[in-house]
C-alpha cells in the first residue's frame, strides 16, 4: 500500500540491534563467567580483616621481678566528616600540641578519607587519656583507640631490653604478619624473642558497606581467629646485680659483663653511658632516640656486645694457657725483664719496674710484660715457619671463643678479630713476618680485639678450667627451661684441663700476691682470681680493664670488666669487678670506702648522660 | 476487527507483556538496591521502590488516557505538541533546578520532571509528521535539512543544560532518516567519522594518518575503477586527515574534561580506580562478581553496601548483574531484544508513514538507552548518564518511555482505520 522502496533497510536495525545485543552478551559472560578476579574484589570490598591485638609477652629477671609489662595507651583518631569544633586550641592544649601539626594532620586525615578514620595523634598517655576523656563531647570527630605500649617498672637494663616501635618497612615487605603501625622489637630482647613474644593477631571479619561502617559479622564468626597472647620470658639477668652494675658505672664509659660460668648464664650486661628504658617508650620516643642519638657519648650505642677493644695483658692467660700446652713453657719457667723485652734497638716492649727473673705464678701476679714476649715467641717459633707456628697458636685462641660471633640469642654482637695469617701475610708480605714482626700479641695488643662479652667469655673459660657454655639472656620461655643444645653442651678449648689450676694460682695472686696488680681491690672471705688489663687506646687515655671469677673452686660469677679511659686496669676496672662479686655473692659491700670511690668516680668528659 | 471497538480491541499483546515485564522485574532490583540500608519502610513514599511503584501506577493512568484518546490525536497535533516541547526545553534553562551543574529539571515540590525524557515523545511525533507528507523526496537537500532542523532545534537546547546523553539519543533517530530513505552515503560518513575519531584517540595522530592512508589506497585500488577512483580517493583522504587533525580540537576544547577521562578509561589510556574510574571500576565488580547465578535476590554485597553510585538509576544494570548472573543480564538483554525486534516488525506492518516512522523512533531511542546503558556499566561505552529504560528508577523517564511506547501500541492497534 504505502510507498514502501526501502524496506529492505529493516535488516539494518536488525543487525544493529540484534549486533550489539550479542556483543554486550559476550562481554558479560566474560565479566561474570569467565573471569574470577571481579568476585575476589567485591569480598575485598565488603569484608573487613579486623585485627584483634595480643598482649605482648611480659619480661622477667632470674628472680621472678618483673622488668617489662605493658600499659594502655591511646591513639586519638578523627573521622573528618564528623569534626565539628568550636573549640580547636582547647583540644590542641590538652593533647599538648600546636595548630601547625592541628591543621596539618587534619589535612593528612582528609585526604585520605572525610568519612574513615585516620590516626590523628599517636600513643597518648593514659593521664592525658582521662584529661582528653572528660571533655571528647566537645569534640565530634574525634574518638580514643586503646593500644598497648611497654612499661619498664626497673628503668634499667635498657640495652637488654630494647625497644618496641612501629614495625620497619623492610620487616613490612619480607614477612606477611606484620602490618602497618604493628608492634615490632627493634632491639634487645625484644628482637631476638620478637615471634615468642608477640603473640599471634587474631582476626575478626566483619562486613563493611562503603563508608567503612560495620554491618555485621561475616558467616556468623566461622572464619575469625582469637588472638593468643605473647608468650613470658624469664631472663638470666639479675636485676639487682644489674642495678648495682649500673650505679657502678655511672658516669663513666665502658662495660660490665657477669656470666655464670657453670651455666653459661648471663648475669649483667651493662653498657654505659647507658638509659632508662621508659624514655623509648611511646610520644616520647622519637625525640628522646634523636637527642640520643646525636649525643657524643652514644648511650644507644650497646658496648657490651659492640664495642671491640684490644684485651691488654688480660690476654696474658690465654698466651701462658697455650705456652703450657704447646709444651714451650712450665710453671718453673723464668724470664728476665730488663724493664721490658729487648728484641733489637727498634723493637722493645717496656715493662714496670719488678724482680727480676718471674716465674710463670709471679708473671701473671706482676703482669710481666718480657715474660710473655718470650712465651709467644717460643709459641710461634716452635714451628718451622712463622706462619705454621701462628696458624697453631691462632687456633687454640679460637678455642676460647674469640674471633667469632657468639652466636647466641642476643639480638647483636661482633665476632672480634684474631688476625689470619693471611692479614700479616697482607700486611708484611708473605714470609716477611716472624714472632717478634707480632709480639704485641703476646700482650693482647696489636690487632687484636675482642667483645667486652667474648672478654667475659674467656674468664668463664678459665673459670670453668677448660670449657665454655655459649653466654645467653633468656633462662625460660612460657615458664619451660631453653632446651637449645646451643646453650647446654659445654665447648671445649684445645688447652688440657690440667694447665688452669697454675694460671689461676696465678690469678689469685693478682689480689692476694705482695705485688699483686689488684691487691687493693680483694676481698676478705672470698677467693678471688682476676687479671689486670690496660688497652693501649690511639684516641686518648687507655682503657681499664679486669676479668675475675669468684670463688676460685666452684666459681659462681665471672665477669669482664670495661672502663674506657680509665688508665691502669687496677684503678678503676678490679675494683668494680671485686665490688660486683662481693654484691652478688654476700649482697653487701665490706669495702665502702672504695665503693663510694667508684660511685663518685667521673670519667666523662661530657655531662651526665642519664 | 472494525466492529469490535472495545478499549483493547487490536492491542499487540506482545509488548504490554514486555513492557510489564520489565517493570516488574525492574522494580525487584530497585526494591534490592535500596535494600539494607535500615530503618525505614521500603514500600513508602520516602523510599525509591515505594515511590517507584507509584511512578508505574500513575504511568498506567498515562496508559489508560493515550489509549482512550483517538489515534488521530497524535497525527493531528503532532507539530502542537512538538511545540510545546520545546517551550519546556527553552523553560528548563530559565527556571530550571541546578543539580550537578546542569539544569535538566523542573522543581515541582516534592517532585521534578526532567523535560527532555517528554521531549522525545514531541519530536518523535514532529519527524513522523513531517516524513509521513505525500510525495516527500529525502534524496533532496532542502529536506534533508528540515528534517534534520526538527532533530537539531531540540539537541541544541539540550547541549545547553548541559545533558550530553539525552543530546546523544535525540541524535541517534537520524536512523530513523536511513529507514525513510536519506542516502546511505550520511551514515557511512558517520561511521567512518567515528572509527577514525576513536583511532586518533587511542593511537595519536600519526599511527591514525598511516591507517587512514593505507586503508583509502587499498580501497582505491579494490574498486577499480580506473582512472576515475583516483581523483575521489584523494579528496576523501584529505577530509579525513583533515578530520584527524581536527580530532584533538574536538577532544580537547568541546568535551569537558570529565567526558575526556571517561573517554581515556574505556580507550584505556587512564587506569584510575579510585578517581575517574572509581564507578566504573565498582561496577564491574558488582557485574562479574555475580558469576553465572548470581548471588541471589537482596543478597548482593556490592549494591547493598553502596559500593556502585546511582544504583537504582543509571547502574541499576549492577544489581541486576550481582544478584540474577549472567542468567539474569541474558534475560534483560532478551526482553529488549523481544521488544526492539518486535517493534520493528510492527513498525514494517504499519500502513502509514507516520506510524512506521513513529514506530522506528521508538525502537531507536529505546535502543539508544538500552544499549548506552548496559555497555557503560560493563565498560565498552564511556559512562554517558542516561536510564535504563522501564527500569531504572525515576518518574520523569518512566513516564517518558511509557508515554513513547503506548503512542505506537495505539497507532498500530488504529492502523486499521488509516488508508496512508
Amino acid at each position: 500500500m504505502s510507498r514502501n522502496k526501502f524496506a529492505d533497510r529493516r535488516l539494518f536495525f536488525y543487525f544493529l540491534f540484534g549486533g550489539s545485543a550479542v556483543l554486550l552478551l559476550i562481554t558479560l559472560f566474560g565479566i561474570q563467567v569467565i573471569n574470577n578476579s571481579y568476585k575476589i574484589s567485591a569480598e575485598n570490598n565488603v569484608i573487613k580483616a579486623v585485627t584483634i591485638y595480643p598482649e605482648r609477652g611480659y619480661i622477667y629477671d632470674r628472680e621472678g621481678v618483673l622488668l617489662v609489662t605493658n600499659q594502655r595507651a591511646y591513639d586519638l583518631m578523627v573521622t573528618p566528616r564528623q569534626v565539628r569544633l568550636l573549640d580547636t586550641l582547647a583540644l590542641c592544649e590538652i593533647i599538648n600540641i600546636d595548630l601547625e601539626y592541628f591543621n596539618k594532620n587534619i589535612k593528612i586525615a582528609k585526604r585520605y578519607s572525610t568519612r574513615k578514620a585516620s590516626l590523628f595523634l599517636k600513643e597518648i598517655s593514659k593521664q592525658t587519656a582521662a584529661q582528653l576523656q572528660e571533655r571528647l563531647y566537645e569534640f565530634p570527630g574525634f574518638y580514643l583507640q586503646e593500644r598497648t605500649m611497654r612499661q619498664y617498672p626497673e628503668s634499667s637494663a635498657a640495652h637488654i631490653l630494647g625497644y618496641v616501635s612501629q614495625v620497619p618497612d623492610y620487616i613490612l615487605k619480607k614477612d606477611d604478619y606484620y602490618k602497618r603501625n604493628d608492634n615490632y622489637g627493634i632491639s634487645g630482647v625484644e628482637s631476638s624473642y620478637e615471634k615468642d613474644l608477640r603473640g599471634v593477631q587474631g582476626t575478626q571479619y566483619l562486613i563493611r558497606d562503603v563508608w567503612n561502617r560495620p554491618k555485621g559479622s561475616f558467616a556468623n564468626g566461622e572464619y575469625d581467629s582469637l588472638a593468643v597472647n605473647g608468650k613470658d620470658i624469664e631472663l638470666s639477668i639479675d636485676i639487682q646485680l644489674q642495678e648495682y652494675a649500673e650505679q657502678l658505672m655511672l658516669n663513666k664509659k665502658g662495660s660490665i659483663v657477669a656470666i655464670e660460668p657453670s651455666t653459661g648464664e648471663i648475669l649483667s650486661l651493662v653498657s654505659s653511658p647507658y638509659y632508662d628504658p621508659n624514655l623509648l617508650v611511646g610520644r616520647s620516643r622519637s625525640p628522646n632516640f634523636n637527642r640520643m642519638y646525636k649525643d657524643a657519648n652514644k648511650a644507644l650505642f650497646d658496648r657490651s656486645l659492640l664495642a671491640e677493644y684490644p684485651p691488654g695483658s688480660t690476654f696474658k692467660l690465654v698466651n701462658a694457657l697455650i705456652g703450657l700446652q704447646e709444651g714451650v713453657i712450665y710453671d718453673g719457667t723464668r724470664f728476665t725483664c730488663d724493664e721490658g723485652w729487648r728484641f733489637s734497638a727498634k723493637l722493645k716492649i717496656g715493662c714496670h719496674a719488678h724482680r727480676s727473673p718471674l716465674n710463670l705464678i709471679e708473671s701473671i701476679e706482676q703482669s710481666c710484660n718480657a715474660y710473655y714476649c718470650n712465651t709467644f715467641r717460643r709459641i710461634i717459633e716452635k714451628y718451622p715457619t712463622a706462619a705454621a707456628g701462628y696458624e697453631n697458636w691462632r687456633n687454640h685462641v679460637l678455642s676460647f671463643g674469640l674471633g667469632k660471633f657468639l652466636d647466641n640469642d642476643l639480638y647483636t654482637g661482633r665476632p672480634g678479630r684474631v688476625p689470619t695469617v693471611d692479614f700479616y701475610n697482607k700486611q708484611y708480605g708473605e714470609k716477611r713476618w716472624k714472632a717478634p714482626t707480632v709480639i704485641s700479641l703476646a700482650i693482647g695488643q696489636d690487632a687484636l680485639v675482642v667483645s667486652p662479652i667474648q672478654m667475659a667469655n674467656m674468664c668463664a673459660v678459665i673459670a670453668n678450667r677448660g670449657h665454655y657454655y655459649t653466654p645467653h639472656i633468656v633462662r625460660k620461655v612460657d615458664g619451660a627451661p631453653l632446651n637449645d643444645s646451643t646453650y647446654s653442651v659445654p665447648k671445649y678449648t684445645s688447652i688440657g684441663k690440667k694447665h688452669y689450676s697454675t694460671i689461676i694460682n696465678g690469678m689469685e695472686r693478682v689480689f692476694i700476691g705482695k705485688h699483686g696488680t689488684a691487691k687493693t681491690a680483694r676481698l676478705k672471705d672470698i677467693e678471688i682470681c682476676g687479671k689486670t688489663g690496660t688497652a693501649e687506646n690511639p684516641h686518648g687515655d687507655d682503657h681499664s680493664i679486669f676479668i675475675a671469677f669468684a670463688p676460685k673452686d666452684n666459681p659462681k660469677i665471672a665477669l669482664a670488666v670495661y672502663v674506657e679511659n680509665g688508665g691502669w686496669g687496677s684503678t678503676w676496672a678490679a675494683p668494680i669487678a671485686s665490688l660486683m662479686i662481693e654484691k652478688y655473692l654476700t649482697g653487701k659491700i665490706s669495702n665502702t670506702k672504695q665503693e663510694a670511690f667508684i660511685l663518685n668516680g667521673n670519667l666523662m668528659n661530657t655531662e651526665d648522660a642519664k | 476487527m472494525r466492529n469490535n471497538k472495545t478499549f483493547f480491541a487490536n492491542i499487540d499483546w506482545t509488548l504490554v507483556t514486555i513492557y510489564f515485564c520489565m517493570l516488574l522485574f525492574g522494580w525487584l532490583n530497585i526494591y534490592a538496591a535500596n535494600y539494607g540500608e535500615g530503618a525505614y519502610n521500603l514500600i513508602s513514599m520516602q523510599a525509591e521502590p515505594g515511590k517507584q511503584l507509584f511512578w508505574i501506577a500513575t504511568s498506567c493512568v498515562w496508559i489508560f488516557f493515550i489509549l482512550l484518546l483517538d489515534g488521530k490525536f497524535y497525527t493531528t497535533f503532532s507539530y502542537l505538541i512538538y511545540a510545546f516541547m520545546v517551550l519546556l526545553l527553552i523553560g528548563v534553562l530559565i527556571v530550571g533546578k541546578e543539580i550537578g551543574g546542569a539544569k535538566s529539571w523542573y522543581d515541582l515540590g516534592s517532585f521534578s520532571m526532567q523535560p527532555a525524557e517528554f521531549a522525545k515523545v514531541g519530536v518523535l511525533l514532529a519527524l513522523s509528521k513531517y516524513l509521513s507528507q505525500l510525495n516527500l523526496n529525502l534524496n533532496k537537500l532542502e529536506t534533508q535539512l528540515r528534517a534534520l532542523a526538527i532533530l537539531t532545534l531540540p539537541i541544541l537546547l539540550i547541549m545547553l543544560q548541559p545533558d550530553a546523553g539525552s543530546a546523544i539519543v535525540f541524535a541517534s533517530l537520524f536512523l530513523v532518516l536511513f529507514r525513510e530513505g536519506i542516502p546511505a552515503v550520511y551514515l557511512t560518513i558517520i561511521g567512518l567519522a567515528i572509527t577514525l575519531f576513536i583511532i586518533t584517540l587511542k593511537f595519536e595522530i600519526l599511527t591514525a594518518t598511516i591507517i587512514t592512508t593505507v586503508v583509502t589506497i587499498l580501497f582505491g585500488y579494490l574498486l577499480k575503477k580506473g582512472r576515475n577512483s583516483i581523483k575521489p580517493a584523494i579528496f576523501s583522504l584529505i577530509i579525513g586527515l583533515g578530520f584527524i587533525q581536527s580530532v584533538g580540537y574536538l577532544y580537547n576544547d568541546i568535551l569537558r574534561p570529565h567526558q575526556r577521562s571517561r573517554i581515556d578509561l574505556i580507550l584505556g589510556k587512564i587506569d584510575d580506580i579510585h578517581g575517574a574510574g572509581y564507578n566504573l571500576h565498582q561496577s564491574k565488580i558488582a557485574i562479574g562478581s555475580g558469576g553465572f547465578t548470581g548471588k541471589g535476590f537482596l543478597d548482593g554485597t556490592q549494591t547493598k553496601f553502596n559500593f556502585v553510585p546511582e544504583q537504582s538509576t543509571d547502574f541499576i544494570f549492577c544489581t541486576i548483574g550481582e544478584e540474577w548472573g549472567f542468567i539474569g543480564s541474558f534475560i534483560t538483554i532478551s526482553l529488549f531484544v523481544g521488544l526492539l525486534f518486535r517493534l520493528i516488525i510492527l513498525a514494517e506492518r504499519q500502513r502509514s508513514t507516520f506510524s512506521r516512522v513513529y514506530g522506528y523512533g521508538v525502537a531507536t531511542i529505546l535502543f539508544c538507552h538500552f544499549f548506552i546503558n548496559i555497555a557503560m556499566t560493563i565498560g565498552i561505552m564511556p559512562v554517558i548518564g542516561i536510564p535504563l529504560p522501564f527500569f531504572s528508577y525515576g518518574g520523569s523517564s518512566l513516564w517518558g518511555f511509557s508515554i513513547l511506547l503506548f503512542i505506537f501500541i495505539k497507532l498500530d492497534a488504529y492502523r486499521m482505520d488509516i488508508l496512508r
